[in-house]
């Protein structure tokens, strides 16, 4: 039996040895139709190393029991490891304290649970909340739902050709109706990253919280709450080489403070009587209700991982990739690239004359390679470029360049069969 | 090409990708639906001029990939001529083919060129792409103005 990777240290000894990367990803030399797997499917989700696999494994076959107030070993264990995962969060993204890290079960009920609890006690008719063209179905309808309840209304931010915000549209929006603004970091559909920091420092000078959907920003580039002097930040585990099913929110201590709980349940309460409930302290206010323990641990295994290899050398890495990949695919005739603006991170989207994406995404999956193909939940974007779907390449930490050469070689392919 | 994508992607099917029949709007249609597939952005129009209980005229427009376009193109050729109850059964057996009811060895021969597209059964993801223009058409058929969606 293979033993288990117990040590982060046992991973990636060397600055950036691709092969020892993807040795640490087992599933990467899975066969599909024959061929090499070639996943480029990244910003939809990231495929795990087995340091992670083992950590989850690991809790199941060594400590599961149920976190808090268990007095035996295997609970103070599993408290102990589960809350350790909440501190590697907090020091990977530079929070002040871990009691500023909420978890949930990813990017969308994070926003969410800020929308309700927040929004709810915030908001009010005629209010208005700011959110841009670019954003994730994820990052609109929650702030849509409280807008309908409230009568308040959504004002969105437009982007030019390129898919970047326009700064100075946004400024002209903002106005003393204003009381929220829920931006993304970087844009799933598109790879732009935007200037968050900008938009939030132009706010906070009417004293405007922002929320910051990072889902695919914390796996490519270094987040920082502090720096950024976001109020709410929010992230998924498994784009960043950990489990589905859990995320974090990050909140400023005296917002989470002056917030009501989003769920009521277990954990949630410091005590409960049939006449009054005393509410938890931050962070387990808000996390009502067993959570998803080994998630937690496999995420903060995750970090350690994404750590160890550097996230400026996975950043380097994947900014050299898309270079190479947006220079071969310019060969390839009658394709536009969808998202070109100066600071992306290692998404192509990319439209073919004459070939619907679906029909791309069934030939590049009989070459072992697998895009996204469709809307990518953002459709507001879609209908700013006035196509009704695009083909998606979103490069990891472990892709190599003869990878974007069978892409490029498969799109080749294809319009040679549709003529 | 791998076998199964050339079963798939049939020269007639590239073809009416290409140049689709009957793609226009129809001015004088009496009866139109439209159909959506949100989880592509599929979009299609269909066009018909009913008399008698008989279609005289058919026609499509919209947006899809070669295998909703080409299936919509050639639905539009079937049932030019063809009796109102002639076309629902046209429908419910073409539908049978392409989720894979009609078995190993189907008799497609009353779908005619059709058949083109009974590859579509191996590629679950895909039969939404080859109904919709389907279930777009029956909805026209039974005058419902309401919008058809695949989900």
């Amino acid at each position: 039996m293979r033993n288990a990777v117990e040590t982060v240290d046992a991973v990636s000894k060397q600055k950036y040895d691709i092969n020892k990367i993807r040795d640490d990803f087992p599933i990467l030399s899975k066969k599909v139709h024959d061929k090499n797997l070639v996943y480029l499917d990244n910003a939809a989700t990231t495929q795990k190393p087995i340091y992670v696999i083992d950590k989850v494994n690991k809790y199941y076959t060594t400590m599961n029991a149920n976190i808090h107030r268990g007095v035996h070993a295997l609970s103070q264990e599993a408290t102990e490891e589960f809350e350790r995962a909440r501190i590697q969060i907090k020091q990977f993204i530079n929070a002040l304290g871990k009691n500023q890290i909420i978890f949930t079960r990813g990017t969308t009920e994070a926003i969410n649970l800020v929308a309700s609890s927040y929004g709810r006690k915030n908001v009010s008719e005629g209010d208005e909340i700011i959110i841009s063209q670019m954003e994730h179905h994820s990052n609109i309808v929650p702030w849509q739902m409280l807008c309908m309840e409230k009568k308040a209304n959504l004002k969105i931010i437009p982007i030019n050709d390129s898919g970047e915000i326009i700064y100075e549209e946004f400024e002209k929006l903002v106005n003393e109706k204003t009381k929220f603004i829920s931006i993304v970091y970087v844009s799933n559909s598109l790879g732009t990253i935007n200037d968050v920091k900008r938009i939030i420092k132009y706010a906070h000078q009417f004293n405007i919280p922002v929320l910051v959907d990072a889902a695919q920003a914390v796996n490519h580039i270094k987040v920082d709450v502090q720096d950024l002097d976001c109020d709410f930040l929010a992230f998924s585990g498994h784009k960043i080489y950990g489990p589905t099913g859990i995320g974090a929110l990050y909140g400023k201590v005296e917002l989470l403070d002056s917030m009501p709980p989003y769920m009521g349940g277990g954990d949630m309460i410091s005590k409960v009587t049939f006449e009054k409930t005393t509410y938890n302290e931050l962070p387990h206010k808000f996390e009502a209700g067993t959570p998803d323990i080994a998630g937690a641990i496999g995420l903060g295994a995750a970090i350690e991982y994404v750590n160890k290899i550097g996230i400026d050398n996975i950043k380097e890495h994947e900014t050299n990739l898309l270079d190479y990949a947006t220079k071969q695919v310019e060969e390839v005739p009658g394709l536009k690239v969808i998202g070109t603006a100066k600071e992306k991170t290692s998404v192509l989207s990319f439209v073919l004359d004459k070939v619907h994406p679906h029909d791309i995404g069934t030939f590049l999956d009989f070459e072992g390679v697998a895009i996204r193909t469709g809307h990518h939940c953002t459709q507001p974007v879609m209908k700013r470029f006035n196509i009704p779907a695009t083909s998606r390449a979103s490069f990891a930490m472990y892709n190599t360049k003869e990878e974007v050469d069978v892409l490029v070689n498969g799109l080749k392919k294809i319009i040679e069969v549709f003529g | 090409m791998n076998q199964e994508l050339r079963e798939l992607y049939q020269q007639v099917i590239l073809d009416h990708n290409k140049s689709p029949r009957n793609f226009r709007q129809m001015d004088n249609a009496t009866q139109h639906a439209e159909g959506y597939n949100p989880l592509c952005g599929d979009h299609i129009d269909v066009y018909l001029l009913i008399e008698d209980g008989i279609v005289k005229d058919v026609s499509f427009k919209g947006e899809g990939c070669a295998i909703s376009k080409a299936s919509a193109s050639l639905m539009t050729s079937i049932l030019k001529g063809k009796k109102k109850e002639e076309a629902e059964k046209l429908f419910e057996k073409f539908h049978n083919m392409v989720t894979g009811k009609l078995g190993e060895n189907p008799d497609i021969d009353e779908l005619g060129k059709l058949a083109v597209l009974a590859g579509v059964q191996d590629f679950p993801v895909r039969v939404k792409c080859a109904s919709l223009a389907w279930h777009t058409m029956m909805n026209a058929l039974h005058n419902k103005d309401k919008k058809v969606t695949t989900e």
